[in-house]
């Protein structure tokens, strides 16, 4: 057998993903935290009676604490496997990320387990976000005077 | 009107998203990362405050949101102490994101164990 056969042998036996269904989903998903995220500012902001940036800012605590009980719980893991983009691009993501790091590497302890471990997933986020901020900042400032 | 925004820019930066995950070979942190760069390099020249004024929370609950207030803290503060404002204003506005991405994680995580 040779090796174009043996690719096209392999293709015909690799599980097909279904691409258009799983953006459908995530489509609906995300669009679907967003809809959550709106339904909860306007919630804040007329029951509490609270400014704008302040529901906000709440909203974002409500949905990470949400989706950090969920992962601890445990059923958000095949809820974002099944979701895909629709639960790890939206903020939920990150704290699912945090948090099922911070809880596997629980069993080696609180410093070197927890400690060293809960931005191992998430990480990349801050660090690549603060980099980026900072290049683009100094751009701004230098060129377009802040 | 504003749900109908919030779902369809949330639903294409997820759908966004998930076209690149099926499509090459990167892994959700890298996409993560890319939508972070992505997001703060749109705040440069505000085109992402025009997003979040009119797509409403569909616009800031993405992670190109979280991007976005890292230069946006940074730049306020920026206009008003210079330089040393990059540093000291950096997580000014994603304090809350993070903060409380750590208070509970760890809470959680002390209360429930792994599963297998």
């Amino acid at each position: 057998m040779n090796k174009q056969k043996y690719q096209e042998l392999t293709k015909k036996h690799s599980p097909k993903e279904n691409k258009v269904k799983n953006m459908i989903i995530a489509f609906v998903v995300g669009g679907l935290i967003g809809v959550l995220g709106q339904l909860l500012v306007d919630i804040y902001i007329n029951v509490g009676s609270i400014s704008k940036d302040e529901a906000t800012s709440l909203m974002m605590v409500t949905l990470i604490f949400l989706s950090c009980l969920f992962t601890a719980i445990g059923f958000f893991d095949n809820w974002v496997a099944k979701a895909g983009a629709g639960l790890f691009v939206p903020i939920t993501g990150f704290a699912h990320a945090t948090t099922s790091s911070a809880l596997d590497y629980k069993k080696e302890g609180f410093v070197m387990g927890i400690g060293s471990n809960i931005f191992k997933l998430s990480g990349s986020v801050i660090l690549y976000g603060v980099i980026a901020a900072y290049v683009f900042g100094i751009i701004r400032f230098v060129f377009f005077g802040g | 009107m504003i749900y109908l925004y919030s779902f369809l820019f949330a639903g294409i930066v997820c759908l966004i998203g998930q076209i690149i995950l099926d499509n090459t070979k990167l892994l959700p942190g890298h996409i993560t990362s890319l939508f972070v760069i992505i997001g703060a390099a749109l705040d440069t020249f505000a085109i992402y405050d025009f997003f979040v004024n009119t797509f409403g929370a569909g616009a800031v609950v993405c992670i190109t949101s979280f991007g976005h207030l890292l230069i946006h803290g940074a730049l306020a503060k920026a206009a008003s102490d210079g330089l040393l404002g990059l540093f000291t204003g950096m997580f000014s506005l994603t304090a809350t994101g993070i903060t409380a991405t750590i208070i509970f994680a760890f809470i959680f995580t002390l209360i429930f164990k792994a599963r297998d």
